[in-house]
């Protein structure tokens, strides 16, 4: 990170600079009155930089400065699995026979394209242990969004959509779950989680006996965001099947389990993947992720459409699924990231992939062990791939939880999830992912330890945290007070 | 160990020893040996990169790629500046998170406030978020927000949106209780008095697109107007932002809520994905839009820094009352689309959007000449793309064009019986002439 450059380009801007270059006009041109009325036509400018294409460089470049990614440092956001994104990928998905398809290009001339999205559909389906998996929805909450229609469908085709109005969510939950339960049209029977963040099961059993008829479904995260395994995983599946619902699966924290166990095989009917978690597609500040829907064998008819489907040695796209839940965005999904998912799944196998689960979990239990002297751990057993601590334990300087972050930055470190799950006071969420080395992780453990320290000999240092930043901490109600959403200048 | 995976096995002995484990398996005794999967997952084993990228590759090849395309319908061939790539590429801004620690996410959260200024600018409106997953999603979400601030349960859209847009909508709102009327076209364009009669005091808004799915302006003046003839009702318009440069603003008419795709901004077709939504509202709606939205501030030194703003909307704080449930959204591809108006700048996107116009004119007229099409729409104002009947049938006419390499128009009759034997043919600005001529000349020996 450099010096505090702080322009935005409107400020780079000089009238009547090109950045860019057009052939010239090769057809007889016309005026423009005789194409388009002129009632139609823009009068004036937009108000769009001009600047050169070395200031675009230079400016993007110096932006980026200010930033800070995976690959210069550790990002232990728990529920996030910011591990490293292969180059690899990044120039498989701009292979020219791939970022010049057209999507409604015949199927006869994309069937590359068509392979490889089947072919990861099978391979994401056998890692979860689904019957097929839909590669349409864009993001993890919009493929939540897409398990609850499926999980519609199914009770409308057996006549009980009317009654079955709620989905039971777990108060610990990630919050697109209830968000996405109501968005889809659903009403939320919130369940009580324990101490160790696991579902209470008799909680569950009073809302099940509460709504008779009514459960659609639940939504469970398992791991928990806690980073722990439910251990009474079967008998709240079992539950939830028994009153009719069906049991969706939040993958958020599949990189703790590849290999391992899968959620098909734990009860579950319905789930969604994080590509840009578990298969390691670039976050890219905030998108564009992935998320691809897998589901069991008789919920394959509700899938959206088109799907991909093989005849012979020919790739279709099949259009012409009567009891399709239909289409849930343009043409078939996020493909420049599906190309990147199916790179990383190849690369890893079936033994590169439980492997990373296993040392996301070593990992996360080591770090976990190291960093328990000095912070609150509520539950302290052993965890997947993440795990929650509670803050500081000598609170007698008032130091909260996020002073430890924003002091984290002072150190050139990403914070961890700071302030949920929401049902641990201050809660720290750390997940170190595979492929962090011991040294990165005893280097973050010590600085941990020091802040600590500080929290009580040197309390101010934390409080005006960070200093070491292009900039300090922001004043964030002002932001919403005198909202200047568009430069002004 | 994977080549992606630091540890070695000695390390892991110690990360073991340090935790008072014997091995790894003892870390997963909290699943249920009954659940446990055995054996190796039925996906192959790992691959060396050399394998991978063959393999890959070879994937590729398979497709026929880098057509001469005349196909629009949604998706469009574009001239993408290098320098695009080289920027999105730094790892800074492509493996960074979303910036929720803004103190290092300046740069992230700067290009956000770049998008909306120049989003804002471009469609005559006061507040853009900071992406959306796609055009077609940003209509749905446009009509559910229609919806919410105005309490009523009806939206009218227009055919002219396209199928695959109503069809989004309808899976994405109907479960919320809400009813999609689709208005009617007259001579490709939204029919204004068909409109006007299924408007009402219980009708959200009227959702229209324009240039809309047949290339064809909409008379925006008169719909706003229809739109608005009840004092509650919402005007939202769809569009293509790189028709701006010479299209007036949909704010400019009027408009309550302005949404569309910005995969013209520079995005390649890439089969269909990542694109770019925008949403576009004046400033009395921003806390009732759905996503990011980035605001300016100061730091504890006073000096200007941008920080995420009014996240109380959003799902993370609201859960259950939030009207989106829109978490992760485009921001890698909403920065390709920044960098893209700043390299072609208020010239260029002129420039581009004259030439697309030009061009596409160019290719309707030595068409229409050769008698053997017929304007779908005869008279109605076009932009890049028009709808065109042939005498000959459009499927072998599309067959024969690819043996050239050339990827022919949109085959409406696929989606459209009523339009059977049509083809839609969009021309940017990267079209020649002679890819033009040549394109005229197969079409016609048909």
């Amino acid at each position: 990170m450099n010096k505090r450059y702080n322009k935005v380009i409107f400020e780079v801007s000089s009238e009547g600079r090109k950045g860019y270059s057009l052939p010239k006009l090769d057809v007889e041109e016309k005026s423009l009155s005789e194409l388009m009325p002129s009632d139609l036509l823009r009068e004036g400018n937009v108000g769009l930089p001009e600047v050169s294409e070395f200031d675009v460089v230079r400016h993007y470049t110096n932006l980026s400065k200010l930033n800070y990614g995976v690959d210069e440092g550790f990002y232990p956001l728990g529920s996030c699995t910011m591990k490293y994104n292969p180059k690899v990928n990044e120039d498989m998905c701009r292979l020219e026979g791939f970022t010049t398809l057209h999507p409604l290009q015949p199927e006869s001339t994309v069937q590359g394209a068509l392979e490889l999205m089947y072919d990861l559909d099978m391979k994401l389906s056998e890692i979860a242990g689904f019957a097929r998996t839909t590669l349409q929805p864009a993001a993890g909450a919009h493929g939540e969004f897409t398990g609850l229609m499926v999980i519609k469908a199914y009770h409308k085709k057996n006549g009980e959509a009317e009654q079955r109005t709620k989905i039971i969510v777990p108060d610990s939950a990630h919050g697109t779950n209830p968000s996405t339960a109501y968005v889809a049209g659903f009403e939320i029977a919130e369940v009580k989680s324990n101490d160790d963040g696991s579902v209470n099961v008799d909680s569950l059993k009073e809302v099940i006996a509460e709504n008779p008829g009514a459960i659609a479904g639940l939504m469970l995260t398992n791991p928990s965001t806690l980073g722990l395994f439910e251990k009474s995983i079967c008998e709240i599946t079992n539950l939830v099947h028994n009153a009719g619902g069906l049991c969706y699966y939040d993958g958020a924290n599949m990189n703790a389990i590849m290999g391992k166990v899968r959620p098909g095989d734990m009860g579950f009917d319905v789930m969604h993947y994080n590509l840009h978690k578990t298969m390691s597609t670039p976050h890219g500040g905030g998108g564009p992720g992935s998320g691809p829907v897998g589901v069991r064998e008789d919920l394959v008819e509700f899938l959206p459409t088109p799907v991909v489907e093989k005849k012979g040695d020919e790739f279709i796209l099949d259009y012409d699924r009567p009891n399709s839940i239909g289409r849930l965005k343009g043409f078939h999904g996020h493909f420049g990231v599906l190309v990147r998912a199916y790179a990383y799944v190849l690369a890893n196998g079936s033994d590169g992939l439980k492997q990373v689960s296993e040392m996301a979990v070593l990992n996360a239990n080591y770090m976990m062990k190291q960093l328990k002297e000095k912070y609150k751990l509520p539950i302290d057993q052993v965890c997947k791939h993440e795990f929650v601590l509670g803050g500081i334990k000598d609170t007698s300087t008032g130091i909260t939880t996020l002073d430890v972050a924003k002091r984290l930055l002072d150190f050139g470190y990403h914070p961890p999830t700071v302030y949920f799950p929401l049902i641990v006071n201050e809660a720290m969420m750390i997940e170190p992912t595979e492929t962090e080395s011991k040294e990165t992780m005893d280097e973050f453990i010590a600085i941990l330890n020091k802040i600590a320290d500080e929290a009580i000999s040197n309390p101010e240092i934390l409080k005006s945290a960070p200093q070491n930043t292009p900039v300090g901490r922001i004043d964030e109600g002002k932001a919403a007070k005198d909202l200047v959403l568009t430069y002004q200048g | 160990m994977h080549r992606y995976i630091p540890s070695t096995s000695a390390e892991q002995q110690e990360l073991l020893k340090s935790i008072g484990a014997n091995s790894i398996e003892d870390l997963f005794v909290d699943i249920p040996s009954n659940l446990r999967f055995k054996g190796d997952l039925n996906i192959g084993e790992g691959l060396s990169e050399l394998e991978l990228t063959k393999h890959i590759q070879e994937l590729a090849n398979k497709n026929e790629s880098g057509l001469t395309c005349f196909m629009g319908a949604g998706a469009y061939d574009h001239f993408s500046p290098s320098v695009i790539n080289h920027i999105a590429l730094r790892q800074e801004f492509f493996t960074a998170y979303t910036p929720y620690q803004p103190e290092i996410s300046q740069g992230t959260v700067t290009a956000i406030f770049e998008f909306q200024t120049m989003m804002s600018r471009l469609t005559g409106m006061e507040v853009t978020n900071a992406s959306m997953y796609d055009g077609q999603t940003a209509t749905a979400e446009a009509v559910a927000l229609a919806c919410e601030n105005t309490k009523r349960s009806k939206i009218v859209v227009s055919a002219g949106l396209g199928k695959d847009t109503i069809e989004v909508i309808k899976t994405a709102d109907e479960t919320k209780g809400i009813e999609i009327i689709v208005a009617p076209l007259k001579d490709g364009a939204t029919d204004i008095e068909a409109t006007k009669a299924l408007m009402g005091d219980d009708v959200a808004g009227l959702v229209v697109k324009s240039p809309n799915f047949f290339g064809i302006v909409e008379d925006l003046g008169a719909l706003e107007a229809v739109a608005h003839s009840d004092k509650k009702s919402m005007f939202i318009v769809n569009t293509d932002p790189s028709s701006l440069g010479i299209l007036k603003a949909p704010g400019e008419f009027g408009a309550d809520v302005v949404v569309g795709e910005a995969q013209t901004l520079g995005i390649p077709m890439s089969f269909g994905g990542p694109y770019l939504g925008f949403l576009s509202v004046n400033k009395k709606l921003v806390r009732k839009i759905p996503g990011r939205v980035v605001g300016q501030s100061t730091d504890a030194e006073g000096n200007r820094a941008f920080v995420l703003t009014l996240q109380a909307r959003e799902q993370h704080i609201r859960r259950y009352k939030a009207t989106s449930n829109i978490c992760s959204n485009q921001g890698l591809i909403m920065l390709m689309a920044t960098i893209y108006m700043s390299l072609m700048g208020e010239q260029g996107l002129k420039e581009v959007a004259t030439q697309s116009m030009q061009k596409a004119h160019y290719a309707y007229e030595k068409l229409v000449a050769t008698g053997k099409f017929k304007p779908m729409f005869p008279g109605k104002p076009f932009f890049k793309e028009f709808a065109l009947v042939a005498d000959a049938d459009v499927k072998k006419i599309n067959e024969e064009l690819l043996k050239s390499g050339i990827l022919g128009g949109y085959e409406l009759g696929k989606d459209y019986a009523e339009y059977g034997n049509g083809v839609l043919i969009a021309v940017t600005e990267k079209r020649t002439k002679e890819e033009i001529d040549e394109l005229v000349r197969i079409m016609e020996a048909i």
